[in-house]
């Protein structure tokens, strides 16, 4: 016991250092509470918002403990608007494209890392490029495609533009995941006569469980967010997903903008995706870290 | 190069043919949704397709590009892009340079203060371009009354953030900011914790002050994710859409009118696809060239980092 708090503490022996250390430590607390109200304050205003009467959003000077809280700007969300409509909008559309982007980025990974296909290093460079790509660039070809495919008003769209939009980040994580498995394991399923693809499924990706988890939460994420294809190729109001249909609301009225409302939408939209960091941020920290460095 | 080399053994040549199988479906999806629009741009650049021509193309070679060079608009927003881009990177590697350090330490809490400083990144963009709008509200928002109880605005002389040109440009910068800082810090943070702590200390023994050690070996070890980070989000804010259209809508007066926004308008709003098609083929080109030169500068000072030490 004695050696071990002796271990930690002889690091200071005069007084003087000790007094600077706590100013650094009373610093270094202060940054700490920086990050922490930068990183929060502006989502908790909202959230604050959302809760008060009216009255108390648009009183001046502005109130910013209220003695009265509300829930009319949530109740009248989900009455006047198919509100809940778009939550599961947003829901279908992020879990079928973050599944399909796996479905195929996973096997395109693993041929990358493995087996060297013909043209590796082009479809690679090409991968890194498109990473760069600003979605803008993309709207009017992407749009004639869906008009002479149809799939205007269909989630297809949407589905196979998230996918390929994510695809990159998948590829180059999920590679080089794929690549830091040791190659015994493969070598000896081929020995007990499996084909790649049964060596794939079977055993590989079992595996990559966790590299798979990762991509995924990402895939996610920017799917349940991206704004500007989901604008464009949906305008079907009850087809309409979470970030679209709680932009309008803004943009319904000219003269007085619902602010409660407005503020309630913003929550719900955000709530999914704050659970979400809570529970999966290391493997969000992990994906990212990855595909940059990759990258 | 057409007939399979001899020296690869059947099994190998099997995988090749395997893993184009499984790489295919991905290639294909890729192809139509980024390389399809981009080549179609090209392609449709080079005609007149709008009301005037009943929505028709019509071929009119360099027209649309020539149309370009005359056009003053474009231009300005190619300027609050550029001016957007650089402003907002360089606050964001300076804050996430901060944000990195501090989580970098070990203390109480780190594990809650990290979740808590990606929050803002996971965040979509336009439900936050909401939050930051109400923030800049000029007459209810938190940005005013903040100022107001500071002393530094009356009642009279309340800032219309968005309402004004360049009040306007800062709001859609601090939002950006508060949005993408936490990417760039996770990146430092990542590249930091490989640095090993005994080049602090030897550099301490040496006589050094932190502030010395923050620029001789946390810079320059650093540098390939603070150059991979800038290049990653350079790109994004030049393509920047959400965010300004639900905040400002590229207001007031087309002053935080950005390249993305007047290319949306153009092929949306105003039916003018051919000109649209020639915006996109410039910016692309602009873009490419961007990253193109921004990649050989990576290059260069990552030869120049390696070579010294």
């Amino acid at each position: 016991m004695s050696l071990g708090s002796n271990a930690r503490q002889p690091r200071s022996p005069h007084p003087a250092p000790t007094r600077s250390l706590t100013l650094t430590n009373i610093l270094f607390g202060l940054a700490v509470v920086a990050i922490v109200i930068f990183c929060l304050a502006p989502v908790l205003w909202q959230v604050l918002t959302s809760f008060k009467l009216t009255e108390d959003i648009i009183a001046i000077p502005n109130i910013y403990f209220p003695t009265r809280f509300t829930f009319d700007h949530y109740i009248q969300l989900f009455q006047r608007q198919p509100f809940w409509r778009y939550v599961l909008n947003s829901t279908f559309v992020a879990v079928t494209s973050t599944i399909t982007c796996l479905a195929i980025g996973a096997p395109a990974a693993y041929a990358l890392a493995r087996l060297h296909p013909r043209g590796s290093h082009w479809i690679l460079a090409g991968i890194l490029l498109v990473t760069l790509f600003p979605y803008i660039l993309l709207i009017q070809g992407l749009l004639q495609i869906v008009q002479v495919l149809h799939l205007a008003n269909n989630y297809l769209a949407l589905i196979i533009t998230y996918t390929a939009i994510n695809l990159p980040l998948t590829i180059l994580v999920m590679r080089s995941f794929f690549a830091q498995l040791p190659k015994d394991l493969e070598d000896a399923a081929r020995v007990d006569g499996y084909t790649t693809v049964q060596m794939l499924i079977r055993i590989v990706l079992p595996l990559t469980l966790p590299a798979l988890v990762t991509t995924g939460i990402l895939t996610f994420i920017a799917s349940w967010n991206e704004y500007i294809f989901a604008l464009t190729f949906i305008t079907e109001d009850t087809m309409k997903t979470i970030p679209v249909a709680a932009a309008q609301i803004s943009g319904s009225s000219t003269y007085e903008a619902p602010y409660g409302p407005i503020a309630a939408a913003t929550v719900v939209g955000t709530i999914p995706l704050i659970l979400l960091v809570l529970i999966f941020q290391r493997q969000i920290i992990q994906g990212l870290t990855a595909g940059a460095v990759k990258g | 190069m057409t007939r399979p080399s001899p020296l690869i053994d059947p099994i190998q040549a099997r995988d090749r043919r395997t893993g184009l199988y499984l790489v295919l479906p991905a290639v294909i999806v890729l192809l139509l949704v980024f390389a399809y629009p981009i080549a179609q741009a090209f392609w449709l650049g080079l005609f007149a397709n709008n009301l005037g021509t009943g929505l028709q193309p019509v071929f009119i070679g360099l027209g649309n590009y020539l149309r370009i060079l005359g056009d003053g608009f474009f231009w300005q927003t190619f300027v609050t892009t550029f001016r957007f881009t650089i402003i907002s990177v360089l606050l964001e590697l300076v804050i996430g340079m901060g944000i990195a350090l501090v989580l970098n330490r070990a203390f109480q809490g780190r594990g809650a203060v990290r979740t808590i400083a990606i929050l803002p990144w996971a965040l979509p963009t336009a439900l936050i371009a909401m939050v930051w709008a109400w923030i800049f509200n000029d007459q209810f928002g938190i940005a005013n009354d903040i100022l107001l109880r500071l002393g530094l605005v009356s009642r009279e002389t309340l800032i219309n953030w968005l309402g004004q040109p360049w009040t306007a440009n800062l709001a859609i910068i601090v939002a950006d900011v508060w949005k993408t800082t936490p990417f760039i810090s996770i990146l430092l943070l990542a590249g930091l914790q490989s640095i090993p702590a005994d080049l602090y200390e030897a550099h301490a023994l040496d006589g050094g002050t932190p502030w010395q050690g923050f620029w001789r070996i946390t810079v320059p070890l650093l540098l390939p994710q603070i150059l991979i980070a800038t290049l990653f989000r350079f790109a994004q804010a030049f393509g920047v859409y959400d965010l300004i259209q639900v905040m400002t809508g590229g207001g007031p007066g087309g002053a935080t009118a950005v390249v993305s926004l007047y290319i949306y308008a153009n092929a949306m709003r105003y039916l003018d696809f051919g000109y649209a098609a020639a915006l996109i083929v410039v910016t692309f080109v602009l873009l490419i060239l961007a990253v193109v030169l921004c990649n050989a500068w990576i290059n260069r000072s990552r030869s120049k980092a390696s070579g010294a030490s």
